[in-house]
């Protein structure tokens, strides 16, 4: 019979020449299986006198575990290099497209206007809706525009073969009288600083001008509200929405249902000013009209003229749109075409 | 408006360029859209003089003119018919170059030699079309540069004059602006007044005061209207835009782009008795100068005669009475009509003309006397004859009255937020013609006869602000009080179903809301659609009842465009008509045509189903909460395919439509495959109650499995309410997983397999329990629904 030391030295050698974890498994039951040799060893104990026994039992111990430590070395040893070698094999294109479907996008106008409502909201404005089939009085007489007003000419109405309260319905020009309905229903806890985006019709429809286009009306009705405060509130959007510093400059207007009234030019986005078509050379660009509310319009709405003053801004969010995007044909807002649209896909805020 | 700078420059000062000019213009008010030269570029084309004509030996319609130039002379063939010896008319030199680049070089025309060219106002771009040479008048300087003595180094202004400036529609009127702008006065015109003698008498007759305050009327006698308008004459209408006629309708639009008074002639002959000014009678007819015939309704104020109407006031002439070459004798008009009597009468009748639009907007009350000296002494000067004396009709009760209005100085500081010293306010006013007097609180201001729009303060201060400029007002920020919005948290935002839906591949469009009648009635037959009375076209008349027809058109659109794989969603409102009642109701819809996922490597190829599009719908009804429940039931929508649609329900009210589009509509439209549609009133839909979680089970679940198969027309929503009931309360979930018909199933029958999970709250749940529910599942589901229950 081997000596012990012989035995483990053997045993180690067979497990440093295991090469796979199946040989290794075969080695480990033949050194310590139920019938392994170091097994054996301990059941040749009971031949030994007793005093012997200890020690005996103690050595045959200490020598299957250091077997066992060999064994498991081994076994680290072989399961890294069986998942090394399997990493190996184990390899996919990461080029390949993930599976499923993809991200669709916003139409550009909405970005546009949720951007703009959102910028306004945060300003301490609310959001309102009107309808977008109106009536006389809200869309003209009472912003100050009586019947066979020349102004009525700047707008081409769309009218209804339907009436609303007996008059004619139509088709909303503008958001302005979503102002009256907001108005009217805020006339006793004002102060009210609302802005009003949707949806109007024109009869119009050419290169620069569509039958249905949208636009952001806003309204700021308080005791002491000046010219000063449009002003402010105007260039501060103008460079919150275009993220940019921008001159901004006013030209008198006309409007009914403001006074006084003014147009407003910002810095042209496209050359800075510099001069460009876009700008038609001037280095402006004209973006929205303006103006304090004009007092019969107040008094339309039951709002003391004399006590409160306001002021009212209309702005063409597809003109923003087109201007914040760099996009040179409206008509291409409208014609759903998704390789146009596919390209505003993307976050926003 | 077109107002040439040099009319300009003889009414008023101008210390700057044109383009300065057009932006202060700009900056007050008056937008300057263009300035554009006079005439196009052209050199070396003097007066010239035909002295001597011959024939051409060659051609009959050429004949060889020896034309003085000055300096000289020189032979140039000429085929103009109006060529005669004296006339005056444009000579290109040789080495002239004309507008389109023309370059005119000796040449041999048809063998004669031709050194330069006589020219036709056409060919120096003064005119669209010309019937001969342009004739310059006699007295014209033989050899001086045609530009210098038309004086076409000039500009003209295209100014856009707001609704309510009707009194800056004139070169008078605009003058008074840059006068106030530049601090000037006007250049003083030399008063005309005209030699009248006491005969011929003009006799009007005003039915109608309030709408005719001041009518003046004069009969002009023994007129030559046969020859054409002097050149200078010619030059100034052409630069204004207008068209010369003859000299005597040249002369009423001469005035009246110079004083914006508008004025008419008509020929004597041809009006019986006296001039009347009246409202129209019921059924009355005229021929308008445009030759249409119209009808008049009785608010339409006329001009009339013992026969009839004549003219109508403050728009158009009537062809009846119109000035031709032979006229004569005249009758000159020029009055004060009120701007209601006239409003929105021509535009009824698709007219828009010079004088309407400035009789809308406000003509000066106190104008017309000035205007009418204009006229007759041009006329007498142009066509000769005698002016009789000015037959006056004035109510003084009905002209305008200029009521003073208050300017308060601390309204104007509140209203502009500016600080504007007391000398520049009085300054601007007193400049646009107002008469401010000092008053306690401010300034008393009584505007000038001319000016219709200045009623109340902010007007005033409207006018200041132009004036001074909006640079004066330094903006201020201001603070919003600090008010917590009400906002009902079961509102959804409209950004969260865009969001739903576009996170699973959906791209927005925006269509517009009028679509084709005709789809959309074939779609929808049977909800009413508001029609428009005035569409852009046949296929854009009738507002929308559902988003379909504009999401359809848009997938077709895209199809064509090569795009195979379509999924489009658009947001935004239906109107539907029951009886006089319009709803407007806000709602989301999508279309899908194409594959089911884009087509990629590894995914099973395959058509979009209605299952598809229900669970991006189901993606969207979550939005109400877990607590929410929506039945789908079979659809019986036209438009929709019968066996393969449904209608969504939430408490028993519809939130929505989804399913395949009908086939035969599919068909005719041309979509090969499947075409999906979806629908849902956004409100109703999903309107979210606040979450009320309930208590979470600690105690194990248990999962017992069922197969049955049921009748093919059993629907699914019928197993589940069973099960439902049976099961009870302890019955947390339950599980469709598979739905199979085919071989190894009876062809009448369907098999369902079904997963139920129990658990209860508050005790381990025995095996034992959860197959006693099972059995009483089973027995129910064969009781109510026919099951059996598969081995």
């Amino acid at each position: 019979m081997q000596s012990l030391a012989g035995l483990i030295e053997l045993a180690l050698a067979e497990i440093t020449a295991s090469a796979s974890v199946t040989r290794l498994e075969e080695v480990r039951v033949h050194w310590l299986g139920k019938k392994g040799q170091l097994t054996e060893q301990l059941k040749s104990l009971g031949g030994l006198p007793a005093a012997e026994r200890p020690l005996a039992g103690q050595k045959i111990n200490d020598a299957k575990l250091a077997v066992q430590t060999a064994l498991d070395a081994r076994r680290a040893v072989l399961d890294a290099a069986g998942i090394e070698a399997r990493l190996q094999t184990d390899k996919i294109d990461v080029t390949l497209d993930g599976r499923g479907e993809r991200n669709g996008g916003l139409h550009p106008v909405t970005r546009a206007r949720l951007r703009i409502e959102s910028l306004f909201r945060e300003t301490g404005f609310e959001v309102a809706q009107g309808p977008e089939i109106e009536d006389d009085f809200h869309n003209f007489t009472a912003l100050n525009v009586p019947a066979e007003h020349p102004a009525r000419a700047m707008h081409d109405t769309f009218y209804l073969e339907h009436e609303v309260d007996g008059q004619r319905a139509l088709l909303r020009t503008h958001t302005s009288p979503v102002q009256i309905r907001a108005l009217r229903a805020a006339r006793d806890r004002l102060p009210l600083a609302v802005i009003a985006p949707g949806r109007v019709y024109r009869m119009d429809s050419d290169a620069t001008h569509t039958p249905m286009f949208h636009q952001v009306e806003g309204l700021l009705v308080d005791e002491g509200v000046s010219f000063a405060n449009l002003k402010a509130i105007l260039h501060g959007f103008m460079e919150a929405f275009f993220e940019r510093d921008l001159a901004m400059r006013l030209r008198p207007s006309y409007f009914p249902f403001t006074e006084p009234s003014a147009e407003v030019d910002i810095t042209c986005v496209k050359c800075g000013g510099a001069g460009c078509r876009l700008c038609k050379n001037t280095g402006w660009i004209e973006v929205l009209g303006c103006g304090m509310v004009h007092p019969n319009v107040l008094a339309a709405c039951d709002v003391d003229a004399e006590r409160y003053t306001g002021y009212a801004f209309g702005m063409g969010i597809d003109r923003l749109a087109m201007l914040r995007y760099g996009v040179n044909d409206l008509r291409l807002f409208f014609e759903s075409d998704l390789r146009f649209l596919r390209q505003f896909r993307g976050g926003w805020s | 408006m077109k107002l040439p700078l040099s009319w300009l420059r003889e009414w008023v000062d101008i210390p700057w360029s044109a383009d300065e000019l057009s932006s202060r213009l700009t900056l007050a008010g008056f937008e300057v859209e263009g300035v554009e030269p006079a005439a196009a570029d052209f050199t070396a084309v003097v007066v010239g003089e035909i002295v001597a004509i011959a024939p051409h030996p060659e051609a009959d319609k050429l004949r060889i003119c020896v034309v003085s130039s000055g300096s000289g002379t020189q032979q140039i063939v000429c085929g103009a018919a109006n060529a005669r010896v004296g006339l005056k008319a444009p000579l290109a030199t040789v080495g002239a170059r004309l507008p389109g680049d023309v370059l005119i070089k000796a040449a041999k025309l048809r063998g004669v030699e031709s050194s330069g060219m006589l020219c036709s106002a056409r060919e120096l771009g003064l005119a669209q079309s010309a019937a001969g040479l342009m004739e310059l008048p006699t007295d014209a300087p033989v050899g001086t540069s045609l530009r210098d003595f038309l004086q076409l180094d000039d500009q003209i202004l295209e100014l856009k004059v707001y609704a309510n400036r009707g009194d800056a529609m004139s070169v008078h009127g605009v003058a008074r602006e840059i006068a106030a702008l530049t601090g000037a006065s006007l250049k003083p015109q030399a008063p005309v007044r005209v030699a009248a003698s006491t005969q011929p008498v003009a006799n009007a007759i005003v039915h109608a005061p309030h709408a005719a305050a001041r009518l003046l009327l004069r009969r002009v006698t023994g007129l030559n209207n046969h020859a054409a308008s002097p050149v200078w004459l010619q030059e100034r209408l052409r630069r204004a835009g207008l068209r010369s006629i003859n000299p005597i309708v040249d002369v009423t639009n001469y005035v009246m782009l110079e004083t914006g008074q508008p004025m008419h002639a008509y020929d004597v002959q041809r009006v019986q008795g006296a001039l009347q000014v009246r409202l129209a009678r019921a059924g009355e007819k005229l021929q308008l100068l445009d030759d249409r015939m119209v009808e008049l309704t009785p608010d339409v104020l006329l001009i009339a005669d013992d026969t009839g109407p004549i003219g109508m006031a403050g728009v158009m002439g009537g062809k009846g009475s119109s000035i031709t070459n032979d006229v004569t004798e005249v009758l000159l008009e020029v009055a004060y009509f009120a701007p209601q009597a006239i409003i929105g009468r021509a535009r009824r009748l698709g007219l828009q003309t010079d004088a309407s639009q400035r009789f809308e907007r406000g003509v000066d009350p106190q104008g017309q006397g000035v205007a009418m000296e204009r006229a007759t002494a041009m006329l007498l000067q142009l066509c000769g004859g005698t002016a009789g004396p000015v037959q006056q009709n004035v109510d003084a009760n009905s002209l305008p009255v200029r009521a003073p209005v208050l300017l308060r100085r601390a309204r104007l500081a509140l209203l502009t937020g500016a600080n504007i010293p007391d000398s520049n306010v009085e300054r601007s006013l007193n400049a646009l013609g107002m008469n401010v007097q000092s008053h306690a609180q401010g300034w008393m201001v009584s505007p000038p006869s001319w000016r219709f729009d200045i009623a109340i303060e902010a007007d005033l201060i409207e006018e200041v602000l132009r004036i001074v400029g909006f640079d004066a007002v330094q903006e201020q920020r201001r603070k919003l009080p600090q008010r917590f919005p009400k906002r009902s948290e079961a509102h959804v935002d409209e950004r969260a179903v865009l969001d739903a839906l576009t996170a699973r591949g959906y791209q927005e469009v925006i269509s517009y809301a009028f679509v084709d009648p005709q789809l959309q009635a074939r779609m929808f037959p049977q909800q009413a659609a508001i029609a428009l009375t005035n569409p852009i076209a046949a296929d854009l008349a009738a507002m929308r009842v559902s988003l379909w027809p504009g999401l359809i058109k848009a997938a077709l659109d895209n199809l064509r465009r090569q795009q195979p794989r379509v999924r489009l969603i658009e947001s935004g409102a239906v109107f539907l008509r029951s009886g006089i009642e319009i709803r407007e109701i806000p709602r989301v819809a999508g279309v899908v045509i194409g594959a089911r996922a884009p087509e990629q490597w590894n995914v099973a190829k395959g058509s979009a189903d209605f299952f598809d599009i229900k669970s991006d719908v189901c993606a969207v009804l979550d939005l109400a909460g877990a607590a929410v429940d929506f039945s789908f039931e079979p659809a019986n929508l036209t438009c929709l395919h019968p066996g393969r649609s449904a209608v969504i329900r939430r408490n028993g009210e519809v939130v929505g439509w989804l399913g395949e589009l009908h086939p035969s509509l599919s068909a005719d439209l041309g979509v090969s495959g499947s075409c999906l549609l979806f629908e849902l009133d956004i409100s109703p839909a999903i309107t979210a109650p606040l979450p009320v979680p309930a208590e979470i089970s600690r105690f194990p679940q248990v999962r017992r499995d069922l197969a049955v198969t049921v009748p093919l027309a059993t629907p699914l929503s019928a197993v589940r309410t069973r099960v439902s009931v049976a099961a009870g309360s302890l019955l947390r979930e339950l599980v469709v997983f598979d739905v199979y018909q085919g071989p190894g199933i009876e062809s009448t029958r369907k098999s369902i397999a079904l997963g139920l999970i129990f658990q209860d709250n508050n005790r381990t749940l025995k095996d034992e329990e959860a197959d006693a529910l099972m059995t009483i599942v089973a027995s129910d589901l064969g009781a109510s629904l026919d099951a059996k229950v598969r081995d």
